[in-house]
């Protein structure tokens, strides 16, 4: 054993935790521990982001893309106060977070101290755990704790809270992996008699609909997610967090639920027999009015959180466990079907979004750039093969709608929480979590500007991330709401915008405007060719709207497809 | 299913800071009011016991105590109503010595409520009571109308429930062997 400060058995915990990125900001409260971190270079990269905020949606991204758990550290105080937003996305959205705030010195808590503030208190209803180190004998043990508990069962972010005093105290260091807590247990024993129960239920399905959430990524299921539905020929369709989990290609992938999703797998959610989701939630973002959703279906929820089964949706078979272990025993017990009167039904609805809504969105022939178009050719121009980071609001759903996946974990976006400003930073993480891949971020001219000072940490870190602005200078679902809802009175959603190719540049990033379709691919084409980050402002119809769409609240059949103007 | 009765919800968890917080906030985010609270020292050690009551109908009870067990540091949470457990509530009333003797019927009253005088000087008297809400409550109401109650103070609930044992004894005991298991798998 060997007598250290805390501050070095914090970094020498994180490195025993296979930490290798952490993205931060120092401050007061936290200088002994980026006094450590000078001497740790080698061993631990530290991105310095240009706000706190940064620091956690990088972490998620980072997150998000790699399967690891993301790493922030922060100063106290506003330093910790900046991270709450991240932090509560990372909640809604299950991603494995550990933040490391500083705090003053333990004799100053509770007076009101420079810089204090209640990091424990203020994070405790948007964290798994959150805990306050107050003396160095505790961080090994913390730390630890921290990462088992942010990493295993269904994932989510922890707080650790570091007082200054116990960031210079000494400690014999010694480190122990834990594995176990007691009043934790992370992977439910499977009930067999509820595999059986759910195979019999599929086995005698005639129209049998599978919705495919986060869980199954997270749960790095995705293999035994295609042999369950190709085994039995069931169609599927994905949350906004579950896409990529099944590749765009797979012939039972169906598309998308919710609001923006797809028409088929919306109108067939009440036209199955028996609706089997896999570790999603049922927000009310993908079941609309709960009182009508799929009331003719037999439900099979199976999921990790016990607390999300039977929580909006009764349920009738519920198979509580990790997918990668539940799944595998139900296709076992799977007849080999193939059902292709069912899996048909599908095809007349793609056919009338396709005419209603795809065909002018991908392929219109005149009037000004279509988000669609722009977000189906960068994919198209990076093989399918690229990370898609969105931001949130219109660039989201067009983003999640039009990009195309081949490989899972390539979806990284504000689910749950919906955080404007979420995307540039995450999409810096992203980069980092998967070097080898292309990053491609998707924005509004909203959003970009909420977090815009991360170019900084983009031209500091000299980070390839290509960045597409689809600029309309509206808030534009906000404005796309007015439109439909409040009778096109657009209060406070048009947006006076700076020359963002002016400010890339300013932070020695490429950039380009492009306005007409002609220039379109040739634009594109320059971005993926560019070494290194890029702009590619695309001036957007102003009044663009994203169709399909289910009226919040509303059944999920009662789909607006914009087609009556 | 929708109709609202009093709920105990009973929690084992680590002694660890901020647990209360962490409860607490599951019942203020679905605005429900908690009605009594009762912490202490389960009867295994190193494990407290929070003994809850509030006014809510089942699906809501149910989902509550689900977010309260999926907490990290909760070892087991349950609800129970009323007609499977055993509960009290203690109270305590602050009365004046000169008023108290002049009643006269004071024994009488202490037999009929079953209370007992815990304290008594020139200046006041303390007399105790423990039994359901009503219970309490109508000594309160007797003595308010004859006397006046100086002041009165009633605690939360504790409850048991009417099965043999501790359900966390059971579950511990089983959580332990499957440690012991994981163990030995390991090595």
């Amino acid at each position: 054993m060997e007598r250290i400060s805390g501050s070095e058995a914090l970094l020498r915990s994180l490195i025993a935790e296979g930490v290798d990125t952490i993205f931060g900001y120092p401050g007061g409260a936290v200088i002994p521990v980026y006094d450590s971190l000078y001497d740790y270079k080698d061993k631990i990269k530290h991105v310095l982001v240009r706000h706190e905020q940064g620091a956690t949606h990088a972490a998620q991204g980072y997150a998000r893309v790699s399967g690891k758990v993301g790493v922030t550290l922060v100063t106290s105080g506003p330093g910790a106060t900046n991270t709450l937003t991240g932090i509560a996305d990372a909640m809604m959205d299950s991603t494995p977070l550990v933040v490391i705030t500083g705090q003053v010195a333990s004799p100053l808590l509770g007076t009101d101290a420079f810089q204090e503030i209640d990091v424990i208190g203020i994070t405790q209803p948007i964290t798994k755990w959150a805990y306050q180190i107050r003396r160095a004998e505790d961080i090994a043990w913390a730390v630890s704790r921290a990462f088992y508990i942010a990493s295993t069962g269904r994932p989510g972010p922890v707080v650790l809270d570091f007082a200054k005093d116990a960031q210079v105290g000494k400690v014999d260091f010694e480190y122990k992996h834990v594995d176990y807590i007691r009043s934790y247990q992370p992977e439910p024993e499977i009930n067999l008699d509820r595999i059986a129960q759910a195979a019999a239920l599929i086995n005698q399905a005639q129209k049998p609909f599978c919705l495919v959430g986060q869980g199954v990524i997270l749960g790095h299921a995705e293999k035994e997610l295609l042999e369950f539905l190709t085994k039995n020929d069931i169609p599927a369709a994905a949350t906004t967090l579950g896409l990529s989990a099944m590749p765009s290609d797979f012939p039972l992938n169906k598309g998308m639920l919710g609001m923006h999703g797809n028409v088929g797998p919306n109108r067939k959610t009440n036209e199955c027999d028996v609706l089997i989701a896999v570790g999603m939630r049922f927000d009310d973002r993908v079941t609309g009015d709960l009182k009508t959703y799929a009331k003719q279906a037999k439900v099979i929820h199976l999921d990790i959180d016990n607390s999300e089964i039977g929580k909006n949706v009764p349920v009738d078979v519920k198979v509580l466990g990790n997918a990668k272990h539940t799944l595998p025993r139900i296709t076992e017990l799977l007849e080999t079907r193939k059902r292709e009167a069912w899996n048909a039904e599908f095809e007349p609805d793609a056919q009338e979004e396709f005419e209603k809504v795809i065909k002018h969105e991908l392929q219109p022939e005149s009037g000004y750039l279509k988000m669609g178009e722009v977000i189906r050719k960068v994919s198209e121009a990076t093989n399918n093969d690229a990370v898609l980071v969105t931001d949130v609001g219109q660039n989201q759903m067009m983003g999640v709608r039009y990009f195309k996946y081949n490989h899972t974990r390539s979806v990284v976006t504000s689910g749950g929480l919906g955080t404007m400003g979420f995307g540039l930073p995450a999409a810096i993480g992203a980069k980092f979590g998967a070097p080898e891949r292309t990053v491609c971020f998707f924005t509004g001219d909203g959003g970009l500007q909420m977090t815009l000072q991360e170019l900084g940490t983009i031209m500091q870190e000299n980070l390839d991330v290509k960045i597409i602005l689809l600029n309309n200078n509206f808030l534009g679902m906000v404005r796309q709401w007015q439109e439909l809802f409040f009778h096109e009175r657009y209060s406070f959603t048009e947006m006076v915008n700076p020359d963002f190719v002016s400010i890339a540049k300013a932070y020695g990033i490429a950039a380009r405007e492009v306005q007409k379709r002609e220039e379109l691919d040739e634009a594109i084409q320059e971005m993926v060719n560019h070494k290194g980050a890029y702009l590619l402002v695309a001036d957007v119809e102003r009044f663009e709207m994203v169709y399909p769409m289910v009226p919040a609240g509303a059944t999920v059949t009662n789909i607006i497809m914009g087609d009556q103007k | 299913m929708n109709t609202k009765k009093l709920y105990t919800v009973i929690i084992f968890s680590e002694n660890t800071v901020g647990l209360l917080n962490q409860i607490t906030i599951i019942f203020t985010r679905r605005q429900l009011n908690i009605e009594t609270l009762s912490v202490s020292p389960s009867a295994i050690k190193g494990i407290h016991k929070f003994t809850i009551t509030t006014y809510t109908d089942e699906e809501m009870i149910d989902k509550v105590v689900k977010q309260i067990d999926k907490r990290v540091d909760i070892l087991k949470a349950y609800y129970n109503t009323d007609e499977e457990m055993v509960y009290q509530e203690i109270a305590l009333y602050k009365l004046s010595t000169e008023l108290f003797i002049k009643m006269g019927t004071v024994e009488a009253l202490i037999r009929k409520y079953n209370a007992r005088i815990l304290e008594m000087n020139e200046d006041c008297v303390v007399l105790e009571k423990s039994g359901h809400y009503d219970e309490t409550q109508a000594l309160f109401n007797e003595l308010s109308e004859t006397i006046g109650v100086l002041q009165f103070i009633r605690s939360g609930r504790v409850a048991i429930t009417k099965s043999k044992v501790e359900r966390l004894s059971d579950m511990l005991a089983d959580m332990e062997r499957k440690l012991q298991e994981k163990q030995q798998i390991e090595q």
